[in-house]
């Protein structure tokens, strides 16, 4: 068969069970970007606070899930949680098993490592905002909440927004690793039509052109979302 | 008249502030402990899953895997060193042709999943067989180890490239100028004045990347070879054990753990005369 055959839609060829694969590793990347970025954000303020004890729950947090490669996560996540719950509900009613979503653990681990490394990335971006700010904030009678939404946080945007790209480039790059536990990402699914059609230069060169296409399309979105973060700056 | 020394010991010191109990306290009390009790939960786990025997039949493997693991980061990075040296000039020449071709090679092993492009040498340069097999490099392809390590290395390279270009490019232009004034050879410029200021700054992004290489090896245990990734999961698969996959977290946290504070040091060391 040739190529156009092999890669077009339809009962012969592979062209819509890729392209579902590559819903799925974008849903997957979109519904972990949220959950990393909030749970970095809290990560993040416990790193700069004055606590010494909150301080040091939040790094250790970041030593754990920045040192272990995110393949171990994964399958600590995967493998971990499906036991821990397991026996959790054996106290209850013995015997069953329990499954755990592959789309779920992915999620809980790739998110997991996101927010390690965005907490660094936003802590950074905290320490590069003057007190003063904060204190003008208090001097026109804003709350602490309302210094952090109205004052705070649109800097923390514009500063960390070249870091956070990076990290979500390098998250794309990392929900290949999901297609190991079963989800039928990009990987998979053109492995799965490699093992079959035995053309696994071509799949598998398919497979690497279309994450490239995913970051030349996020870099154009960031480009974009960069400029409006910019566009009322004061050139910093 | 001894009252001119009492004074200073008697001076009234305001007491320390009271340590309230802050919200931040609180939550911060309450995380370590729920850290406090995974750790002595995992102890505990570890403790009561011992098995003598479990431990002499895969101890063994799991220090093989582990030489495994860095010998492969350690090939990779050299060749990946070597590799990345021409892609860095061509990156930073005036020959339009070779800095697009370094843009692109170092776009596309930056763009795409590792995973991805060790898939496309180890199952993907199979389609090539005949044509590998007529000149003889179809023993080379065949092996995963050797795979693996070609993958890493061309990868490596597109991130050493760049680590490079940045260092080399944060050298000011004046350090250039400054040695050919005082009649220095480009080469000798190079060797003697740029590269001992750009290592400086490309210490830390090479720590980096060593450690990244670290973690990413893990994946070659999908490829069947069997470094400390691949032993967890052989044992695992046999034994059904989730033990063995904390054994091997607590191994990688431990590598590279020790190579960030030994990079730490270097980097202390090493810039010693900037401090003031």
């Amino acid at each position: 068969m040739d190529v156009a055959t092999l890669l077009s839609f339809g009962p012969r060829g592979w062209g819509d069970e890729i392209a579902w694969g590559v819903v799925v590793t974008v849903t997957l990347a979109l519904a972990t970007l949220p959950l990393g970025l909030l749970v970095g954000f809290f990560i993040a303020l416990g790193k700069q606070s004055e606590e010494k004890s909150l301080r040091l729950a939040a790094n250790i947090y970041t030593t754990i899930f920045r040192g272990l490669p995110e393949l171990l996560t994964l399958f600590l996540v995967f493998y971990g949680a499906q036991i821990g719950i397991q026996q959790f509900v054996r106290l209850f009613s013995p015997g069953t098993t329990v499954e755990i979503n592959a789309f779920v653990a992915g999620m809980i681990a790739l998110g997991a490592v996101f927010s390690s490394f965005a907490s660094e990335v936003l802590l950074s971006a905290f320490r590069a905002i003057p007190r003063g700010q904060y204190e003008g904030g208090y001097a026109i009678g804003l709350s602490h909440f309302q210094t952090m939404r109205l004052i705070i946080l649109p800097q923390l945007v514009r500063i960390a927004l070249p870091g956070l790209s990076n990290l979500w480039l390098i998250l794309i790059k990392d929900t290949a690793l999901v297609s190991v536990i079963g989800l039928s990402d990009i990987i998979r699914q053109t492995g799965v039509a490699a093992r079959v059609t035995k053309e696994a230069f071509l799949f598998f060169g398919v497979a690497c052109l279309l994450y490239l296409a995913l970051a030349i399309l996020s870099s154009v979105a960031l480009g974009a979302i960069d400029r409006w973060a910019g566009k009322e700056g004061v050139g910093r | 008249m001894n009252t001119a020394a009492a004074p200073a010991a008697s001076v009234e010191m305001p007491p320390p502030p009271a340590r309230r109990w802050t919200r931040d306290r609180v939550l911060g009390l309450v995380l370590m402990a729920v850290w406090g009790a995974l750790a002595l939960g995992l102890a505990s786990f570890l403790f009561n899953a011992w098995r003598p025997d479990l431990f002499e039949r895969y101890a063994p493997r799991y220090l093989s895997g582990l030489g495994i693991t860095l010998t492969l980061v350690g090939v990779s990075i050299l060749i990946g060193a070597v590799l990345s040296v021409p892609i860095a000039l061509m990156r930073m020449s005036k020959n339009r042709f070779a800095a697009a071709f370094a843009y692109g090679y170092v776009y596309f092993f930056r763009g795409t999943p590792l995973l991805a492009q060790t898939f496309l040498i180890y199952y993907g340069l199979g389609s090539f067989r005949p044509q590998l097999d007529a000149i003889g490099l179809w023993t080379f392809f065949r092996e995963a180890w050797y795979c693996a390590v070609l993958a890493f290395s061309l990868n490596t390279a597109a991130y050493q490239a760049e680590i490079l270009r940045g260092a080399i490019q944060s050298v000011p232009k004046g350090q250039w100028e400054g040695a050919a004034s005082l009649g220095l050879h480009r080469f000798q410029t190079f060797w003697k004045i740029i590269l001992p200021q750009a290592l400086i700054v490309a210490l830390r992004p090479y720590g980096n990347e060593i450690i990244l290489m670290i973690k990413g090896s893990a994946i070659v245990a999908i490829i069947t070879v069997y470094d400390l990734m691949g032993e967890t999961r052989r044992a695992y698969s046999r034994t059904f054990d989730f033990q063995t996959y904390l054994w091997a977290a607590i191994i990688y946290l431990a590598i590279v753990e020790t190579l960030r504070n030994a990079v730490d040091w270097v980097e202390r060391r090493i810039t010693r005369h900037l401090k003031r």
